[in-house]
């Protein structure tokens, strides 16, 4: 969180009154006379105002050209302290009831990891920007939804605290690392990651590579509705990842998220093959070309039949050394109407060593770009090429251009989503020198990124 | 009334709801209006989430240890995302915002420089984000109701709740399309007075609101919550009065109640010394010693293996749970409400067994299972799933444990009949919770001079306005005033040249009068109306034929106007005129007494034989042309 301190005229006024945030106050104004609690100031915010929280619960500001007074109030209240974050957490204030016997089931129960990494899951009201943020730790989730100790002693980690648009590879190297070490415990039955949802799918992809043959399952959930609400969707999902991690009979990677608009139904995607297609509903994630690995709905996990995929079963996950790296230099490319061919160039000058197009349909660019890429494919640089459409497969040899583009050396990535394909070529990059290794490799299939046949698809659940 | 209200300090706080006015919902641009039948469905669960100060609301724990599950009923243009609680709020409505600023204005009220939006925890299902959004407007102020001040305690601007389409114990349904149309809220301090004081208070509030041509009309647009205290007693709010005939029996119940409530207060700790409620923590299951009763309810239940009878031990409350210091009031009712919302039906206790199918030798057994020594000691005894029966054995206990504060603070329902039911604890400040999703929003004299001029004026002179303008009689202008077509009032006299007196009366009397026999004024829509004075005014509808037009219409006996008017000319001139003979034969009584003046009930009966047989003019036209022969020759 960064600063919540007043500033300019306003931090003045409340200095000279030897006031601070949090503290009980009572304001005199032209008009009437309101007591409550100093409450901080957003930080986008003018410095015109005071905002403070009255009795009755509401927050209120006042102009201070209006102020005649202002003082400290007579009982320090105990809220205060909350809203500068230094009240000690009430473990009685949990939804739960106490549970005698919990000890003692703790010990028969299986083992789940809980690593935190920020996110709407775990999000309360910033001050500092007067949006959400996020600073619950993975325990106070845990204490929330005390449903999950049903099946499961959770021990719970906040490995990081960022928004997911804040992530970049160096986290996804750190997550993996992170849960390396939890699996090399060998004592959880699963890992489950706390993640914010924009880019939850980069990361379910990135761990894929990097944690291919992974013994246990990792699962990766978040919220679209934050939970400091009662509506949150965090709840279900948390469970529901829960549950997977401890009765799944495959390892690898999954995102679990809500199904529908409804508090019922869970869809457990693969790692490599999931989107978020929607901006803010509870279903924005969707499994993209195949059906959603398995649907869990309240106790009971529905595994689908996807006939192209190869799902690995935990006992046979041959575990040899995890790549964990990831390198920068690729970039994810959206070609439009209208596009100029010299922003190739300028990639190439830039130091790119990989560019990822997605195309238009099949996987098409204007043929204004043809020289531009020959150009750069003869400095070295890939050329990858996956579809706008989300679903379905390039082919570059239906249309002239397309036979055009494979003729200079372009690579179609078969049925590959976008930011898999950006995300692979990152991990191949990190550990791999030869470019025809790595153009080989992003065209077989590692982690079921790419599947040979398009099932018909008449309902996506 | 049993108690003089002012012995005993009453004291009553209104909260008026408002329904705006506006087209389209607080903080999305769905319509406002309500949908006869929905066509998409989501079920949810809510959760009680910490506040700001890390606190978790009582009201809210208590909702969420009741409700499993909710479904939501919604249908698009009525309700999007935002209602189903999948996308974020968008602006709020401006239009609802300048409302709720005029009202301040109006009511002298001191608004805030800066407005910000607050969710208050909700957790019954009412809302899908688990949150009524809320913004505080302005705090301060005063109304002046036939002379009388009374203070503004505060005036906030709020989204309504999803409307509640059926309760059947852990699942709630609701609607989504009442959801999020803006209300403004109005809290008056609280007065003493009698209950008719009170609802002159409420009505005067109202008719200003109405004055400013901003707000709904109709039933269920304005509600009435009232906070209701008395001396010595903790403030009880109770929701839910929509009508102000309702207002008075509300309070008039809830004086002795309270008042009812301190007597057997006073009875404990004076009388019998009681300092400190005694519960035995012990809970002791009495099922098998039910199972040997001969109560067919307690039989019957049991038939449900998952059901449990649990019992447990109050000191000294013997006579106390059956006593009634008013008709009616008893302690016993008060806790059999409590435990009704965990899906119990009610509770046995020990001032009224044996009974019930409950012998005495059951009793003495339950008595010695709870180590029952002294005669002074009572019992309760509750059944259901034993999830259920904790809970409502939790909430008793905590009811029990402040009956020496004789009124504890709760939240009540009004019912039908003015009396009150316990709906929860009363939710304190720690259910509000800023909106992260909405910026606060400044207020400043560029938004509030353009408002001054639209401040109503005092309700007089609109009353005067519709005497003078329309040349309606005082009573009639205020009904038109007070009444939900008063904006259509004004459209039907400017569009037609039917006098306003009679526009006035058939849109108020008329419909009152069938509203009190029974009949669902809801059909006759804004439309509606306006098409029947069209008709009326192109000679259509016999004038007479109006109200047997609304009974048809309520009655549905027919669908629209068309199939009124169809009926016409099916018989013929001769036919018609004879059935007229007829009807004037069976009333020359009447017609002798009273001349002229047996049209209007000679129309009526005409239209009731004839109705949608012929037209109503040409009737009326028979009627009248032989009635006056009939009045002249009986004159000769
Ligand atoms: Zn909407």
């Amino acid at each position: 969180m960064g600063s919540v301190e007043y500033k300019g005229k306003a931090s003045e006024l409340l200095i000279e009154n030897d006031i601070k945030i949090g503290q009980s106050i009572n304001i005199q104004t032209n008009n009437g006379k309101y007591s409550g609690i100093l409450l901080p100031r957003y930080e986008l915010f003018d410095d015109n105002h005071v905002v403070m929280k009255l009795r009755n619960g509401y927050n209120i500001g006042i102009n201070l050209t209006k102020i005649r007074s202002i003082e400290k109030g007579s009982s320090d209240s105990q809220y205060g302290a909350y809203i500068v974050g230094k009240a000690s957490h009430n473990v009685n204030q949990t939804i739960g009831r106490p549970n005698s016997d919990q000890a003692k089931v703790e010990g028969t129960l299986p083992k789940v990891a809980l690593i935190s990494t920020g996110g709407t899951i775990g999000s309360k009201i910033d001050y500092r920007t007067g949006g959400v943020t996020s600073v619950l730790s993975a325990s106070d989730l845990y204490l929330s939804v005390p449903e999950i100790s049903r099946y499961a002693s959770v021990d719970t980690e906040v490995l990081l605290n960022e928004y997911s648009e804040n992530l970049r590879p160096e986290h996804w190297t750190l997550m993996a690392n992170k849960i390396i070490e939890k699996t090399s415990m060998g004592i959880y039955r699963g890992i489950i990651l706390s993640h914010g949802t924009d880019t939850m799918h980069y990361s379910s992809a990135a761990l894929s590579f990097a944690l291919r043959n992974i013994p246990i399952p990792v699962i990766l959930t978040g919220a679209q509705r934050s939970s400091d609400r009662p509506s949150s969707d965090a709840a279900l999902n948390l469970i529901g990842a829960t549950k997977f991690a401890i009765e799944s009979e495959y390892s690898g990677v999954f995102v679990i998220m809500h199904a529908d608009a409804s508090d019922n139904l869970l869809a457990c995607h693969l790692g490599t093959r999931v989107r978020k297609n929607h901006t803010s509903s509870r279903d924005a994630f969707e499994s993209i070309d195949i059906k959603p690995v398995a649907l869990i709905n309240g106790e009971n996990i529905k595994m689908q039949h996807n006939p192209t995929l190869e799902l690995q079963r935990r006992e046979d996950a041959n575990y040899s050394s995890y790549k964990t790296s990831f390198d920068r230099h690729v970039i994810l490319l959206k070609y439009y109407p209208g596009f100029e061919p010299a922003i190739i160039s300028y990639l190439v000058q830039s130091g790119y060593k990989a560019i990822i197009f997605e195309g238009t349909g099949l996987g098409h660019v204007s043929n204004e770009c043809i020289a531009q890429l020959k150009q750069a494919i003869n400095s070295g640089v890939m050329i990858f090429m996956t579809s706008q459409c989300i679903w379905g497969r390039v082919n570059l040899n239906v249309y002239d251009t397309g036979r055009d583009l494979l003729g200079i050396g372009v690579v179609p990535l078969s049925d590959m989503t976008p930011e898999t394909a950006l995300v692979k070529t990152m991990w191949l990059l990190a550990n791999n020198q030869h470019s025809g290794d790595i153009k080989r490799m992003m065209q077989e299939n590692m982690c079921n990124e790419i599947s040979s046949i398009s099932p018909i698809q008449l309902d996506k659940k | 009334m049993l108690t003089n209200p002012l012995a005993i300090n009453l004291k009553v706080g209104l909260e008026i709801h408002q329904q705006l006015a506006t087209g389209t919902k607080l903080f999305c641009q769905c319509d406002c209006n309500e949908n006869e039948e929905y066509t998409l469905v989501l079920s949810r669960s809510l959760r009680p989430a910490q506040s700001e100060l890390g606190i978790i609301d009582p009201a809210a724990l208590f909702e969420f240890k009741k409700i499993q599950s909710v479904k939501y009923h919604a249908a698009n243009r009525t309700s999007c995302l935002v209602e189903a609680d999948e996308e974020p709020p968008h602006h709020v409505n401006r239009d609802a915002l300048e409302s709720a600023l005029i009202f301040s204005l109006a009511l002298n009220s001191d608004i805030f420089d800066e407005i910000h939006v607050m969710r208050k925890i909700v957790i019954d299902g009412s809302n899908t984000g688990g949150f009524q959004r809320t913004m505080l407007i302005s705090m301060g102020g005063f109304i002046e109701v036939n002379g009388k001040k009374t203070g503004v305690q505060s005036i906030c601007l709020e989204e309504d709740a999803a409307k509640l389409i059926s309760d059947n114990n852990n699942l709630r349904e609701y609607g989504l399309d009442r959801l999020g149309i803006p209300l403004v809220e109005i809290a008056l301090e609280p007065i003493s007075g009698t209950p008719q004081e009170v609802m002159q208070l409420a009505l005067g509030l109202g008719r200003i609101l109405r004055a400013s041509k901003r707000v709904a009309r109709g039933i269920g647009s304005i509600r009435q919550d009232v906070n209701i205290s008395i001396e010595n007693g903790r403030v009880v709010e109770i929701k839910g009065v929509q009508k102000l005939e309702q207002l008075v029996k509300v309070i008039e119940y809830e004086v002795i109640r309270q008042h009812g409530l301190m007597i057997i207060a006073n009875i404990l700790k004076n009388e019998r010394g009681i300092a400190e409620i005694r519960i035995d923590n012990r809970i002791v299951d009495v099922t098998d010693i039910l199972r040997a009763s001969s109560s067919k309810k307690i039989l019957e239940s049991l038939k449900d293996q998952n059901t449990v009878y649990k019992a447990i031990k109050i000191e000294g409350f013997a006579g106390i749970l059956g006593y009634e210091p008013y008709d009616k009031i008893r302690l016993g009712k008060e806790l059999s409400q409590i435990v009704r919302f965990y899906g119990i039906g009610g509770i046995f206790h020990s001032d009224e067994l044996p009974g019930y199918g409950i012998s005495k030798e059951d009793v003495d057994n339950i008595g010695k299972k709870l180590a029952i020594r002294s005669r002074a000691d009572a019992f309760i005894i509750i059944g259901g799933i034993l999830a259920n029966v904790s809970s409502a054995i939790e909430s008793l206990i905590q009811r029990l444990e402040v009956v020496l504060e004789g009124v504890p603070a709760e939240t009540r329902a009004a019912t039908q009949s003015g009396e009150t039911v316990y709906i929860r604890p009363r939710p304190g400040s720690a259910r509000m919770y800023p909106e992260t999703d909405v910026a606060p929003i400044k207020v400043n004299n560029l938004l509030l001079d353009p408002l001054r001029q639209k401040i109503p004026r005092p309700i007089e002179e609109y009353i005067t306005e519709l005497i003078s303008n329309y040349g309606l009689n005082k009573k009639l202008a205020e009904e038109i005033f007070d009444s939900q077509y008063l904006n259509l009032f004004g459209k039907i006299v400017s569009s037609t040249k039917i006098s306003p007196t009679f526009i006035a009366s058939k849109l108020t009397e008329d419909i009152t009068n069938l509203e009190r026999q029974g009949y669902d004024s809801s059909i006759l829509t804004q439309e509606r109306l306006i098409e029947i004075f069209n008709e009326l005014d192109h000679g259509k509808i016999a004038k007479e034929s109006v109200t047997l037009l609304y009974q048809m219409l309520m009655n549905h006996e027919i669908k629209d106007l068309n199939e009124f008017e169809s009926g016409i000319e099916t018989m013929t001139e001769h036919q018609l005129e004879e059935e007229i003979n007829g009807i004037l034969c069976k009333h020359l009584d009447t017609i002798r007494e009273k001349g002229m003046n047996s049209m209007g009930m000679l129309m009526g009966r005409t239209m009731a034989v004839l109705r949608g047989r012929s037209d109503g003019q040409k009737i009326n036209a028979i009627l009248k042309r032989k009635l006056e022969q009939i009045v002249a020759s009986e004159k000769q």
